[in-house]
C-alpha cells in the first residue's frame, strides 16, 4: 500500500506546484496524481487533430512492445503561449511547437534543455513539414494567383497576428521571401510589399485558428493566408465554398520537436517520451501525418500523399532570412519592422 | 468616556464582540487577495529604469489602446446607466408575464465564459450575421470595429448597473413618493426629486463596477474588435502582445498605468458618492 501512496502524494504536491499550469490542461493534475505514466505533449494551435492519431497509435504501439499502458496528454495554444507556458512551469515533457524560435526561448531561458536539441533528431528535429498557401472562396472571385495580387486594391487579406501566432510569422516572411524574388527584388521593396498587404487585412486574430474562424465562417476578407493543412482541414470541414490557391513561392516551413530534459527527468520518463519522439518519424506516424495534411519526410508516405502537396518553390528561413533569431530580431521583436508598418504618419 | 473616545478611531462599538479576530482577518485576507499581487505588478516594471517606463507609455499604440480601452468603457458604462436604471425600474415597478425570466435574464452576461459572449456576439454583429448585414447596408461596421468594442462592453456592463440599482428600487419607501404626490409633485418632479437622489448612489457603484470591468474585460472584446494596432487594440490585448514577447516589465508597466487610472476614477466616483450621501443625509 504504501509502495503506492508514496509516488501518487508526490504527484499531487508536483501537480499543486504547477496548479496555474496545470488549469490549463484539463485532467492533468488528476492524471498525475493516478498511477501509471502520463505524458504531456505541449503544442500549437493547428495540431489537434494529428496529434490525437498519432497519441493513439503511439499509446497502442507502446502497449504492443511493453505491456504498458500509458495516458497522453495534450495541450494547444497559440506556440508563442504555449512556450512561455512551458517557462513558467507547465511540466511539459515534450513540446512539439510551430518554430524552433519557441523551443531556443524554452533552452535559453528556462534552461530545461540543452541548446543543441535540435541536433539530437533527425531532419533538424522537424518530422514533417509544411507551407503557407492561400483559400479563397469557390470559383476564386478576385483572381488571387499569387502574392502580388494580395496587394491589389479592394482585396481583403486574413492573416493572424505574428507578433501572437507562430503561423502568422511564417505567412509574414513568404510573403517577403516572394517580394525578395521578384525582378528587381530588394529589401526596401519586400518591406514596401509587406506594410501594403498588411494594411489590407481588415482583422488580426491572435491566432491561425481564430483567422480560419474569421474568413470562413464571419465571411470577412477575400482570402486566408493559412498554413497548407489547416487550408486542407477548411476544405474538408467547409467543403465546397473554398478553395486552396497555391502561390507561386511560398517558405519551407519545419515545425520541430524536442524532449524537454529537465521534465522528463524529474518525473522519470525519458524512456517513454524519447520513445514518442522517435514514434513521430516511423512508417506509421508518417503515414498519419500525410493523412492529416502535413508534409511527411519519409519517402513512402510523402509519394502516398503525393497528389495533396503540389511541388512549388519553397524558401528557408535560414537561407533567405539567416535563421529564425536574426529574422525575429529584424521583423517581430519590438521596434522592428512590423512594428513599424502600424507607426502613425 | 475618555478611553472609548480614544479607542474611537479603531472600534466602532458594536453589540457583537470578536473586533480583534475580524480585522486581523480582514487584513490578511485584502493581503493575500488583493494587495500581495498588486505590488508585484506595481514593482515589476522599474526594471526598465523611470525612462523606460515612461517610453513604453509615450508609445503612440500604448496611448491608442489605453484611450480605446478607457473611452469605450467611460461611454459603455455612460450608455448603460439610465438603460440599466429602465431596466431595474421595469423589473421592480410593473409585475407582466415573463417578468422573472426577463430578471433571470439581466444575469446572463455575468455566466457566461467571455469567449462564448464574444463569439456570439461576433456572429451576430458580422457582416454576415443578421444585426451586421442590417447595419452593413446603412453603412454601419460594427464587428471588427471600435464600435465592435463598445457593443461588447455594453454587454457585459449592463447586469452590474441593474443589480446595483435593483435592490435600492425595490426597498424604496413608497410611502416617500405618495407623500410627494399628496404635496403636489408632479410625476417628473417625483422621479427628479424623490426618485433618483435615493438611487444616485447605487447608480454610481453600479457604473463603477461595469466600468472597472470593462477596463479589464478580453475574452469578449477580442473576437469582436479586429484587434488591429492604432484602431481596434485594446490595452489588455496590448499586455498580452508584451507578454508574448517575453517583455514581462513592459506588460506590467501599461497593466500599472491601467490599474492607476481604474484606481483614480473609482476613487473619484466614491467621493461624488460620499458627498451625495452627505448632501441627502444618510
Amino acid at each position: 500500500m504504501s509502495s503506492f501512496t508514496h509516488p501518487s502524494r508526490r504527484g499531487v504536491i508536483a501537480a499543486g506546484a504547477s496548479a496555474a499550469a496545470a488549469a490549463a490542461v484539463p485532467g492533468l493534475a488528476a492524471a498525475q496524481a493516478g498511477k501509471g505514466i502520463t505524458l504531456l505533449n505541449v503544442s500549437y494551435d493547428p495540431t489537434r487533430e494529428l496529434y490525437k492519431d498519432i497519441n493513439a497509435a503511439y499509446i497502442a504501439f507502446w502497449k504492443k512492445q511493453t505491456g504498458q499502458t500509458i495516458t497522453i496528454q495534450q495541450s494547444h495554444g497559440g506556440s508563442g503561449k504555449q512556450a512561455r507556458s512551458v517557462i513558467d512551469g507547465l511540466e511539459a515533457d515534450v513540446v512539439t511547437l510551430a518554430l524552433a524560435q519557441d523551443i531556443d526561448e524554452i533552452a535559453e531561458k528556462a534552461k530545461l534543455l540543452p541548446a543543441n536539441w535540435q541536433s539530437r533528431l533527425p531532419h533538424n528535429s522537424a518530422p514533417y513539414t509544411s507551407t503557407i498557401v492561400f483559400l479563397v472562396k469557390k470559383g476564386n472571385p478576385k483572381k488571387i494567383r499569387d502574392w502580388g495580387d494580395l496587394v491589389r486594391p479592394g482585396v481583403g487579406v486574413i492573416t493572424p497576428n505574428p507578433k501572437t501566432s507562430g503561423g502568422a510569422r511564417w505567412n509574414y516572411l513568404a510573403a517577403w521571401a516572394w517580394a525578395l524574388k521578384q525582378p528587381g527584388g530588394n529589401p526596401a521593396k519586400a518591406q514596401t510589399f509587406v506594410q501594403q498587404l498588411f494594411k489590407q487585412v481588415p482583422v488580426l486574430d491572435t491566432g491561425a485558428r481564430g483567422s480560419t474562424t474569421t474568413f470562413a465562417q464571419r465571411g470577412q476578407g477575400d482570402v486566408l493566408i493559412t498554413w497548407e493543412n489547416e487550408a486542407h482541414l477548411s476544405l474538408a470541414e467547409f467543403g465546397p465554398k473554398f478553395e486552396v490557391v497555391y502561390p507561386s513561392v511560398s517558405i519551407l516551413a519545419e515545425p520541430t520537436v524536442a524532449l524537454v530534459d529537465k521534465v522528463v527527468d524529474r518525473k522519470k520518463t525519458r524512456h517513454h517520451a524519447t520513445g514518442y519522439l522517435n514514434f513521430l518519424y516511423s512508417p506509421l506516424a508518417q503515414d498519419l501525418i500525410g493523412k492529416n495534411h502535413y508534409r511527411p519526410r519519409d519517402a513512402k508516405a510523402a509519394a502516398k500523399w503525393a497528389r495533396k502537396f503540389p511541388k512549388i518553390d519553397m524558401v528557408t528561413v535560414d537561407g533567405i532570412f539567416g535563421g529564425w533569431k536574426k529574422a525575429h530580431a529584424t521583423h517581430f521583436a519590438d521596434g522592428g519592422v512590423f512594428d513599424r508598418i502600424y507607426k502613425p504618419g | 468616556m475618555a478611553a472609548s473616545k480614544g479607542w474611537g478611531r479603531w472600534r466602532e462599538p458594536s453589540v457583537l464582540p470578536g473586533f480583534g479576530l475580524a480585522m486581523g482577518f480582514t487584513l490578511v485576507y485584502l493581503s493575500v487577495i488583493v494587495l500581495i499581487p498588486l505590488v508585484a505588478l506595481a514593482l515589476r516594471p522599474w526594471e526598465l529604469g523611470i525612462d523606460g517606463v515612461a517610453r513604453t507609455l509615450s508609445d503612440p499604440r500604448v496611448l491608442a489602446a489605453l484611450k480605446l480601452s478607457f473611452g469605450a468603457s467611460a461611454l459603455a458604462a455612460a450608455v448603460n446607466a439610465p438603460l440599466g436604471l429602465l431596466v431595474a425600474w421595469v423589473l421592480t415597478r410593473y409585475h407582466f408575464p415573463g417578468r422573472r425570466l426577463l430578471d433571470a435574464l439581466v444575469d446572463l452576461p455575468f455566466a457566461l465564459p467571455t469567449a462564448v459572449a464574444g463569439i456570439a456576439l461576433t456572429a451576430i454583429y458580422a457582416s454576415n450575421g443578421p444585426v451586421g448585414a442590417l447595419a452593413d447596408k446603412v453603412g454601419l461596421k460594427t464587428a471588427f470595429s471600435p464600435l465592435g468594442v463598445f457593443i461588447a462592453l455594453l454587454f457585459i456592463g449592463l447586469p452590474f448597473v441593474v443589480r446595483s440599482v435593483q435592490p435600492v428600487l425595490e426597498d424604496f419607501d413608497r410611502e416617500v413618493e405618495e407623500a410627494a404626490r399628496t404635496l403636489g409633485a408632479t410625476d417628473l418632479q417625483r422621479i427628479v426629486r424623490v426618485v433618483l437622489p435615493g438611487v444616485l448612489p447605487a447608480l454610481l457603484t453600479g457604473v463603477g463596477l461595469a466600468f472597472a470591468r470593462a477596463v479589464g474585460e478580453y475574452g469578449s472584446v477580442i473576437f469582436i474588435a479586429g484587434n488591429l494596432p492604432m484602431v481596434s487594440e485594446i490595452a489588455p490585448l496590448l499586455i498580452i502582445i508584451k507578454l508574448e514577447q517575453y517583455d514581462y516589465a513592459g506588460a506590467a508597466a501599461v497593466g500599472l498605468a491601467m490599474l492607476l487610472i481604474s484606481f483614480g476614477v473609482l476613487l473619484a466616483l466614491n467621493l461624488v458618492q460620499t458627498f451625495l450621501a452627505r448632501r441627502g443625509g444618510r
